[in-house]
């Protein structure tokens, strides 16, 4: 019955057993990636159309405008979100394999022989993570307070598409923080054994009901950085006339 | 039960077991040895709900007696037949035949990350070295073995592993960085966080895991998990919540500067 | 003569179950060196596959067990030709195996109090089995395996054991041959422990693996050892049936002792038809009854009703499911159905996980919705090597054997759950009293001409160019088993398939293997066939001996139990090359367990 002849695998660049097309999943999101990044790369130098109305664009909150500061106000807090964006558990997964090729699929072979992964620097940095999780509360916070903002017309009380917008950007950005693995961890992953802890079974509630929105961190981190991009989008091209705000109330 | 009775027709052949139905698979399995080896092409008649490890099994019966293959329970519960089938990391007992179309040529190779011994079977013992070095469970002192279902249901995801070593196989830093050794591997980091995490357990093994363990070469990038058989979230539930035990640990920026002002 | 390795331990433990790793690693604990050989990858071994659960009288859901019912229950199951030291030993000691494999970090499921949680199994009078959902064995062989390694038992793995060698009568040592490089190496020992478990190869539909070939029981044999109690031979009453790939699968009691019910194609749960006299206090005779239990177990409230007859031990279930196929009542393919359906899904999903996923993913069935087809399969044998009831040894000097492999705990029928205690108690003790044997021991000297002759019968069938292939003759064995020596047996099948059996060890002689010694299956089933057409002769001629039907051993010409067998083991010896079989009185009970089976009924 033997009759066809095969080579045996050799080591090589790109080279798999795979019949499925497991480039695309690395090359759709990388390239999705790079537009996000780079609309936010550029909307964070712009240094202005960041404010509309009542509205202020999610890249540049909370608002700092020190006198000697000569740059973009976005640059002074960006590096928060963004830092914790570049360390978290899935984005590393999506440039690990899309950028670095480290490997670009599973069960392909890489292009490169040496690995240090995160032992050695630069990515040893990726255990920040957690801190630049801390940190990420403060514009999260103001976030929200920006939304609330975002609800005091001119005459008074109000709610605007843009005012939704806030709300949409900053309930994405909520979800993906609260399924953050490092916030996971501080809250009730740490613990071996719930029944003999302190609040023992409200952190066990806390940390399943983290655990399950973990499941989802992937979706959250994505829907989050469109809804950011989009809310600047929003704010930017109102501010420059293109659009009007519809008050809805 | 027909076949138990004491006169049945043996029916000697898949063909006719499966009633009639003459489908053929075609699998390229690779044959040979250190010294080289090819894949070899082999039809083997189809019957419902049929598995590749059916299909090893028939060639073995009837065209390569010789042909090299491990097995045990045919149930995906004791992990003995992973191989390489299309390129992906399977256990040969769960992969069926019919989720390929049909005339669709099925390569069946061993796994690429473990030096090759015959066929499709390949020496893991490496994988038993790692596993003597993780420090084993130290109950703590004075316990009263009592533990309650949620404490125990964390763990217990891990116990369900039955050891593979599809993960070992497809982590690339095993596969391509050949680094097994110093680094432990993902099925070696769920057998310590099982450990870790173990209601009882009194040990601390998060210096082990950083420095001999290698928990630092994992760039997460989860092929591990995507290849369970048993389904456990590898990186997730083990591997992640290590490195945080690590961070605490060692990475703290108040640790650290604790550390400082101690002059240590 | 080529060269080979030479290994040499105090104790040297054949099998790495859970039988031989208890054993290994209590002869470690006693100071032995201690090697320990198993024929697949460490921790595959059979022990994997078991589902239900561990058999201890804990009483921690049901304060009314202890030792005593526990005793009573298997040798009621075992139909009263059991050792009765053994089951007494193993309902005493099984509670505190338990503690143990917790304390070195075992995670049974929990009740609500935080202690080990057990549920209801067949034959067993209170909730008992310790488990974890049904994957109870992978957490036993995994703790015992992470105990072995920690304290430095020496395995060697993929390592195929094929004789034993004796020195005055006393055992000397072992040969085996390397199943990567198919070279050889020599286990000289003081003492040896068969945990090899059994040998359900050689039946065509059976929930074992490739390794149950019978290898220990042979190779015992072979050196004088007795088998005993062979007749018995287990038949689970759910396997799987369809599709055909799976045949024979098992199908965990657990789905009955979590609520699961028997139904024919009519619909009718057949079971209510045959509850034997012994069990008319433990089992329901209605539905309503039946129905009462189920939600107590349901709802996880303490027992009052009598258990649905789908508990009843495997071998009456196991006949009934026969029957009804047999007299048309049977599903699509030749099973009956197994339902768990009308219990909610989340229950089903949490308690049963695995089957779940083995019929999700093998047989487009989704249990939580739909029926199960099932049927017997081969499962387990009850005899084995005789063994002495507290220390394991064997009638050779030196030799022990523990578990499956070893007769006498489970007489004519085994109760679910009674086997994974059977491994850690014995298991123990095997490994205790061959490490106190090997203290006192002297090393015994194997002669070079034993192995040079042992290994020109393992080389013969490469010289042989033409022959019958190894798994040609295995086929031909297994329908000879399946046909002659089934679930129901008569007097002229038995002849016939005696007469078979002779007839097949001929042509097995005459087999040949093609390729080389490296990593060659067909080669290693050769040598399997060898030892499991000895192991099938046993059982065959010891069946043909038993004119009655009692547990697992069931005559269509004799088909009730007989008090002229009641009192009687029989016993395989080797004669030349055929195997004689022989009667034994069995031991006599002692007046506390006639007490006990007479309060415990």
């Amino acid at each position: 019955m033997a009759s066809v002849t095969v080579s045996v695998q050799a080591p090589g660049y790109g080279i798999t057993q795979r019949k499925d097309r497991w480039w695309v999943e690395p090359l759709v999101q990388g390239t999705l990636f790079l537009i996000l990044a780079g609309y936010s790369t550029w909307a964070a130098f712009q240094g202005e159309h960041y404010e509309f109305g009542p509205y202020l664009s999610p890249m540049y909150s909370p608002l700092l405008q020190p006198s000697w500061w000569p740059l973009s106000p976005a640059i002074l807090i960006l590096w928060v979100p963004i830092g914790f964006r570049a360390t978290c558990y899935y984005y590393r997964k999506m440039y690990y394999r899309s950028f670095f090729l480290d490997p670009p699929a599973c069960t392909v072979e890489e292009p490169r022989n040496a690995y240090r992964g995160e032992s050695a620097f630069p990515f040893i940095l990726q255990n920040m993570h957690r801190y630049l999780l801390y940190l990420g509360f403060i514009p999260l916070a103001t976030m929200w307070y920006d939304v609330y903002l975002g609800t005091k017309f001119e005459d008074g009380f109000g709610i605007g598409v843009g005012t939704l917008v806030l709300f949409v950007n900053v309930a994405a950005i909520s979800l993906y923080v609260f399924s953050c693995h490092a916030f996971r961890h501080v809250i009730g992953g740490n613990v071996d054994c719930f029944a003999k802890a302190t609040c023992g079974k409200q952190r066990h509630a806390v940390w399943k009901a983290s655990s399950r929105s973990n499941e989802h961190h992937m979706m959250f981190a994505w829907i989050s950085f469109f809804a950011v991009v989009a809310a600047d989008l929003y704010v930017r091209l109102g501010s420059m006339g293109y659009l009007t705000d519809i008050r809805i109330i | 039960m027909a076949a138990q009775g004491p006169h049945e027709d043996s029916t000697r052949h898949p063909r006719s077991a499966a009633g009639g139905e003459s489908r053929e698979a075609i699998l390229r399995v690779f044959r040979g040895d250190p010294r080289g080896g090819e894949a070899k092409e082999y039809k083997v008649p189809v019957g419902p709900g049929m598995v590749v490890l059916d299909a090893i099994h028939h060639i073995q019966g009837y065209f390569a007696p010789d042909l090299a293959c491990r097995w045990n329970c045919k149930a995906a519960k004791c992990g003995s037949c992973s191989a390489e089938v299309n390129g992906r990391p399977r256990l040969m007992c769960k992969t069926r035949l019919d989720e390929f179309a049909e005339g669709e040529i099925i390569t069946v190779y061993p796994l690429r990350s473990f030096p090759l011994i015959k066929d499709l079977v390949t020496d893991v013992s490496r994988n038993f070295e790692v596993n003597k070095r993780i420090p084993p469970f130290a109950p703590k002192p004075s316990t009263e073995w009592r533990m309650q279902q949620p404490d125990v249901d964390r763990v217990q995801e891990f116990r369900k592993c039955i050891e593979c070593f599809l993960c070992q196989d497809v982590c690339h830093v095993i596969r391509n960085h050949n680094k097994l050794g110093e680094f432990a591997g993902p099925r070696f980091f769920v057998r310590s966080a099982c450990l870790e995490m173990h209601p009882l357990d009194g040990l601390n093994r998060t210096r082990f895991l950083k420095e001999e363990a290698g928990l630092g070469y994992c760039n997460i990038t989860k092929c591990c998990t995507e290849v369970c058989p048993e389904d456990i979230h590898i990186t997730d539930n083990a591997i992640i919540p290590l490195k945080e035990r690590v961070v605490s640990e060692f990475y703290s920026p108040l640790g650290w500067l604790r550390r400082k002002l101690a002059g240590k | 003569m080529e060269n080979y390795e030479t290994h040499r331990h105090d104790v040297l433990v054949i099998g790495a179950g859970g039988a031989g790793l208890r054993a290994a690693i209590e002869a470690k604990s006693q100071g032995a060196s201690v090697g320990l050989v198993c024929k697949s990858l460490l921790g595959k071994a059979h022990t994997v596959m078991a589902e239900g659960g561990i058999a201890a009288a804990m009483a921690n859901i049901d304060p009314q067990d202890d030792w005593r019912t526990h005793c009573a229950d298997t040798l009621r199951g075992g139909v009263y030709v059991n050792n009765w030291r053994m089951a007494q030993l193993h309902a005493q000691e099984a509670p505190d195996r338990v503690r143990e494999l917790e304390q070195w970090g075992a995670l049974f499921d929990r009740t609500d109090d935080g202690r080990i949680l057990q549920r209801a199994f067949g034959g067993h009078k209170y909730r008992r089995l310790v488990h974890v959902g049904d994957r109870t064995g992978l957490e036993l062989i995994r703790t015992v395996q992470d105990r072995a390694v920690q304290l430095g038992v020496d395995v060697y793995m993929e390592c195929t054991v094929t004789h034993l060698f004796k020195e005055d009568g006393r055992i000397a040592g072992a040969l085996a041959y390397w199943r990567e490089s198919g070279r050889f190496v020599l286990f000289p020992a003081k003492a040896i422990v068969i945990a090899t478990g059994g040998a359900g190869k050689s039946y065509k539909i059976t929930s074992n693996s490739w390794e149950y070939s019978g290898n220990g029981q042979a190779i015992a044999f072979e050196i004088g050892a007795e088998l005993m109690d062979m007749e018995f031979v287990q038949f689970h009453p759910t396997g799987m049936v369809w599709p055909p790939g799976v045949r024979g699968l098992l199908v965990t009691e657990s789905v009955r002792g979590d609520g699961g019910l028997l139904k024919n194609s009519k619909g009718e749960r057949f079971m209510f038809k045959h509850t034997p006299e012994r069990y008319k206090g433990q089992i329901a005779d209605t539905e309503a009854e039946a129905e009462k239990w189920l939600t107590e177990i349901r709802e996880g409230r303490p027992i009052t009703a009598r258990k649905p007859p789908e508990l009843l031990p495997r071998d009456i279930v196991a006949r009934a499911i026969y029957n009804e196929v047999k007299e048309g009542r049977g599903s699509e393919h030749d099973g009956v159905y197994l339902d768990i359906s009308h219990m909610p899904a989340e229950y089903v999903k949490r308690k049963l996980p695995s089957m779940y996923m083995q019929f999700k993913e093998l047989a487009d069935v989704d249990i939580t919705a739909q029926p199960m087809e099932i049927g017997p399969t081969m499962h387990y044998m009850m005899g084995g090597i005789r063994v002495d009831g507290d220390t394991q040894s064997t009638n050779v000097p030196g030799l022990y054997a523990a578990g499956e492999a070893a007769a006498g705990l489970h007489g004519a029928n085994r109760l679910g759950g009674n086997s994974l205690s059977d491994l850690i108690v014995f298991g123990r003790r095997a490994g205790l009293y061959a490490a106190e044997y090997a203290r006192g021991a002297k090393e015994g000297k194997i002669a070079d001409a034993s192995v040079d002759e042992a290994q020109k019968k393992l080389l013969a069938p490469f010289d042989r160019k033409k022959g019958p292939t190894p798994y040609e003759v295995h086929r031909e064995l297994q329908d000879i088993m399946t046909g002659h020596v089934g679930i129901f047996r008569n007097e002229i099948d038995l002849q016939t398939g005696i007469r078979k059996l002779q007839d097949l060890r001929e042509k097995a002689k005459t087999g040949s293997v093609d390729g080389g010694r490296q990593y060659n299956p067909g080669w290693h089933l050769a040598r399997d066939l060898v030892t499991m057409i000895t192991v099938s002769e046993a059982i065959a001629r010891s069946a043909l001996l038993r004119k009655e039907s009692r547990g697992g051993h069931a005559r269509t010409d004799y088909p009730k139990l007989e008090d002229a067998f009641a009192k009687t083991n029989f016993v395989a010896v080797r004669d030349g090359e055929t195997v004689k079989v022989e009667g034994r009185p069995l031991p006599e009970w002692p007046e506390e367990i006639k007490k006990l089976m007479e309060e415990k009924k």
